[in-house]
């Protein structure tokens, strides 16, 4: 990475090797005050090692980590002065909530008037207004999340960091903390780097989203940018989106295994992986465009995803409108849409590409 | 930083445990400056010797396949069984393994010996035949048993064994797939506690083995102290050392598999109120066993010590407050003091050592495998254990002697040696405490601003205070009843109880024996206390013991 203006955290090329598994490979990130970044990436990916380095709780074997521009080797955790939210939160259990928000500022010598004060402002802040004297295991999974938070951010730190914040909670109370740390960090104006695996909840969090494989960074960008022109197949399948074809690309057109399939203006002649949104994928009358065989249908709530079987080539997946769906064993006619088919990077999808995004 | 915490255990053990059996050892086989290795030869094809270290062996074999017969069905109730007066059961089954040998001896001899209950009531006597000895160590080690398989046995998941039937095995099939080979390792570990604690015997054997039967540890004893052979006891010394080293390898390895993944589930959850007559039967079956095997012993012993020439009463106790017995320059009683004394200055060494040493050897988990040093280190822990406490005792005495260290007349040689005792057992109840306390905590309290010492003190110690409890409660009970050392180096004037009951046994008459029943009561009392105290402050997971 040629610049070298950092802002709060950067990290500098940094990699960290276990016994022959490179964990992190030359990862460069950067993350302004005030910013939140969501780092997304399946599992074994490195992302909570990448927190660790932040932290201080992991050594990286080479590269650097610069808080505030200062290099932090040799720095120990108790001293870098910034939050982690652990992914299975790891309260205290000896201590009451109040003991535990309260760790923080008891560690930095804050006096006991100013310590009870952050406490009771903390846990108004988090929705557990007068929780302080309950016993952490009589909390339920989502106010164990809470204090967790109120713990992290009670000695201030200039940088929160979240692993897996939201990964145990039930899918609706999930839904609803997002938006409400959104508005939280926003209002408090806290740097926070997430690791998720989940993109639901990277996208709903982050100012910007950064997707890791096997150590490196894939894509970095806007939720937008990347839902909208994911960077290569990798991160198309880890979204969630699975037509991913080679193509031979001439002018507006694209040669695939599944007949032409029409391009943007602009994009580059040549060899190529194309993505095709199940958005773009019409379903029209048999004898018109690629003739397939209906596989499978999905309820989705909004829409109907089905899969499509064509005589060479992937599977296709298309979302058709709840009263449209075709059965299944029906033959049906596919053709495809330009906007929504999206050009990626060259790279070729491989088998551990197309093991992952478990949820 | 983990060097840091293991240099005092080290400096500890090399100068109170090295230093003396090394100096021991070199006197019984060097002389004007030259080894004599031929002793070697000697000593092991003296029939006599040949005699005790195969009597040694089959002995701690027999005793150890003895122990697991009879302790197994009773791990097994204690795991699966939820019945009334369980914990009250629980804590009767202890008291033996953490009561002085001395009063294990005596209390057998109470029952099967001269003028014992059996003696009464049948005219049968035990107490020259290998078979009292036997019963002893059975006493005295079913609680290791019941302890380490049945605490793992509780933790067990039963549906595990649901499952294996799920998918077609027979009730006997699971058990023998599933569950056997689960306990394999704690059935080893605890055979392997056993055996080594059999293999070692000394006052059981002292006061039950007569003129016929000895151990190693009893042959060592009456070559240094009543045949003044120091170089047949340093062979000897050595000999049990490497025997003993032996298992003590074999044991590491065993605890390294048991602490493989298996996964627990709450012991509370496990046990179930028995059903049907073939469990109330088993039940019962323990019931007798415990009643008959652990209970008659110390009632006897107890009855005894009230049980005078003009009936039952205090007049043993009584005789205890004098000092013209004749025995002691002292009265018997004092013992009592002394005893509490030092096992007290003991269990603070223990404690101070032990807990730095598990201290250490936490450190190094989280990483990765623990290296070479670390394993050789655990194992050294162990080693007094095994190691002839009577050739320590007697090493103290010949190596403590000159500036800087002339320990001989200071009160504090004693709790030294006792707390080598100890210390073992501090360790192994502290280390899975330690181990299990989730390194993440400690990550989180680091992030949050604690400082490694901050870190110890908020978030390890508040979760291992109560196994400390616990691990102080063994090493006094330990201390209080150690037994091989202290005989050698406890000041004639100041002895502690083990030593004045042995004294008492060791003189002809009916005073002294009901002196000795009655001492050994009150030590008995004493550890009950002690015990009672700690069962309180039990965790589910304190330990190995």
């Amino acid at each position: 990475m040629a610049e070298q203006h950092f802002g709060l955290l950067g990290l500098d090329d940094i990699s960290v090797r276990f016994g022959g598994h490179q964990a992190l490979d030359g990862v460069s990130l950067d993350v302004a005050e005030r910013e939140i970044v969501c780092v997304l990436g399946p599992s074994g990916s490195g992302k909570s090692t990448l927190l660790r380095v932040v932290a201080g709780l992991q050594e990286a074997d080479a590269g650097r980590v610069l808080l505030d521009g200062r290099d932090q080797r040799g720095v120990p955790a108790h001293r870098r002065g910034v939050g982690l939210m652990f992914q299975d939160h790891q309260l205290f259990p000896q201590r009451d909530v109040a003991g535990n928000v309260a760790f923080g500022p008891r560690m930095h010598k804050v006096a006991r008037p100013e310590r009870e004060r952050r406490v009771e402002e903390l846990l108004d802040l988090v929705g557990l207004p007068g929780a302080g004297a309950r016993a952490v295991s009589s909390l339920s999974g989502g106010e164990q999340q809470r204090v967790a938070l109120a713990r992290a951010l009670a000695p201030n730190p200039r940088l929160l960091m979240l692993d897996e914040p939201l990964g145990q909670l039930d899918r609706s109370l999930r839904e609803r903390l997002v938006v409400e740390l959104r508005q939280l960090f926003g209002e408090l104006g806290t740097t926070v780097l997430a690791v998720t695996h989940d993109q639901g909840e990277a996208f709903a969090l982050a100012d910007r989203v950064v997707v890791m494989r096997d150590g490196r960074i894939a894509q970095s960008g806007t939720p937008l940018e990347v839902w909208q022109r994911p960077a290569d197949a990798f991160v198309a399948r880890f979204l969630g989106f699975d037509n991913v074809v080679a193509a031979t690309v001439s002018g507006e057109v694209a040669d695939t295994v599944w007949g032409k399939v029409p391009v943007p203006a602009g994009t580059a002649a040549g060899e190529a992986w194309i993505l095709v949104r199940p958005t773009g994928v019409r379903l029209v009358h048999a004898d018109e465009g690629l003739p397939c065989v209906v596989a499978a249908r999905t309820f989705r709530g909004t829409h109907v995803a089905v899969t499509l079987r064509p005589q060479d080539g992937p599977p296709v997946d298309a979302a058709c409108p709840l009263r449209d769906a075709p059965e299944v064993g029906r033959t049906v006619g596919v053709a495809f849409d330009a906007s929504e088919v999206v050009p990626l990077a060259s790279t070729a999808p491989t088998a551990s590409t197309t093991a992952t995004a478990s949820n | 930083m983990r060097l840091g915490l293991m240099a005092v255990p080290c400096v500890f053990f090399a100068v109170f445990f090295a230093y003396p059996v090394a100096a021991i050892v070199a006197r019984g086989l060097r002389s004007e400056g030259a080894w004599h290795l031929a002793g070697f030869g000697e000593v092991l094809t003296d029939s006599g010797i040949r005699h005790v270290l195969w009597f040694t062996t089959w002995q701690a074999l027999a005793s150890t396949a003895l122990t697991l017969l009879i302790a197994l069905p009773g791990a097994y109730v204690f795991a699966r069984f939820q019945f009334p007066g369980k914990q009250l059961l629980r804590a009767v089954v202890t008291v033996p393994f953490v009561l002085p040998t001395v009063v294990v001896g005596t209390a057998f001899l109470a029952v099967l010996g001269r003028g014992g209950l059996l003696d009464d009531l049948w005219g049968v006597r035990l107490d020259t035949t290998v078979w009292a000895i036997l019963l002893a160590h059975v006493f005295f080690n079913y609680a290791v048993v019941v302890r380490t398989v049945g605490g793992l046995w509780a933790g067990l998941d039963p549906r595990q064994e649901e499952a294996a039937r799920m998918l077609g095995a027979s009730r006997l099939a699971a058990w023998r797939r599933i569950t056997l080979p689960a306990l394999g390792p704690a059935v080893a570990a605890a055979a392997l506690m056993v055996f080594l604690f059999t293999f070692t015997s000394f006052g059981v054997v002292l006061i039950l083995g007569g003129p016929t039967f000895a151990t190693l540890e009893v042959e060592i004893y009456r070559q240094t102290a009543q045949s003044l052979a120091l170089d047949t006891a340093a062979v000897l010394t050595l000999v049990q050392f490497a025997a003993v080293g032996c298992v003590l390898a074999v044991h590491a390895w065993t605890v390294r598999r048991r602490e493989s993944a298996l996964r627990l589930v709450d012991p509370a959850t496990t046990a179930r109120r028995p059903s049907g007559a073939g469990q109330w039967a088993l039940l019962g079956a323990v019931l007798v066993t415990v009643l008959l095997l652990l209970v008659v012993p110390l009632s006897v012993l107890v009855a005894r010590s009230f049980d005078t020439a003009q009936g039952y009463g205090f007049g043993y106790y009584r005789e205890l407050a004098s000092a013209d017995g004749g025995a002691f320059l002292v009265p018997p009683v004092e013992a009592i003091g002394n005893s509490l004394q030092y096992a007290l200055a003991a269990t603070a060494i223990a404690l101070v050592v032990g807990g730095l040493a598990a201290a250490a050897l936490t450190l190094t988990r989280g990483r990765s495998r623990p290296g070479r040093l670390v394993r050789g280190f655990d194992a050294l822990l162990m080693l007094p254990l095994g190691v002839s406490a009577v050739t320590v005792g007697f090493g103290f005495l010949i190596s403590l002697d000159e500036p800087p260290l002339d320990l001989r007349t200071s009160w504090i040689l004693v709790p030294l040696a006792q707390a080598l005792v100890g210390v073992p057992f501090v360790v192994r109840t502290m280390l899975p405490v330690l181990r299990a306390v989730d390194g993440r905590l400690r990550e989180a309290a680091a992030v949050l601003g604690a400082s490694p010492w901050q870190v110890w003190r908020e978030v390890d110690f508040p979760l291992v205070r109560r196994a400390l409890y616990v691990a102080a409660g063994f090493a006094f009970a330990v201390s209080l009843g150690e037994f091989g050392a202290t005989v050698f180096i406890a000041q004639p004037d100041r002895p502690t109880l083990p030593v004045a009951v042995t004294t008492l046994l060791g003189r002809p008459g009916d005073l002294n024996y009901g002196q000795a029943m009655a001492l050994s009561t009150l030590l008995m009392l004493v550890c009950a206390v002690c015990l009672l105290l700690l069962e309180r402050s039990r965790t589910d997971r304190t330990g190995e013991f």
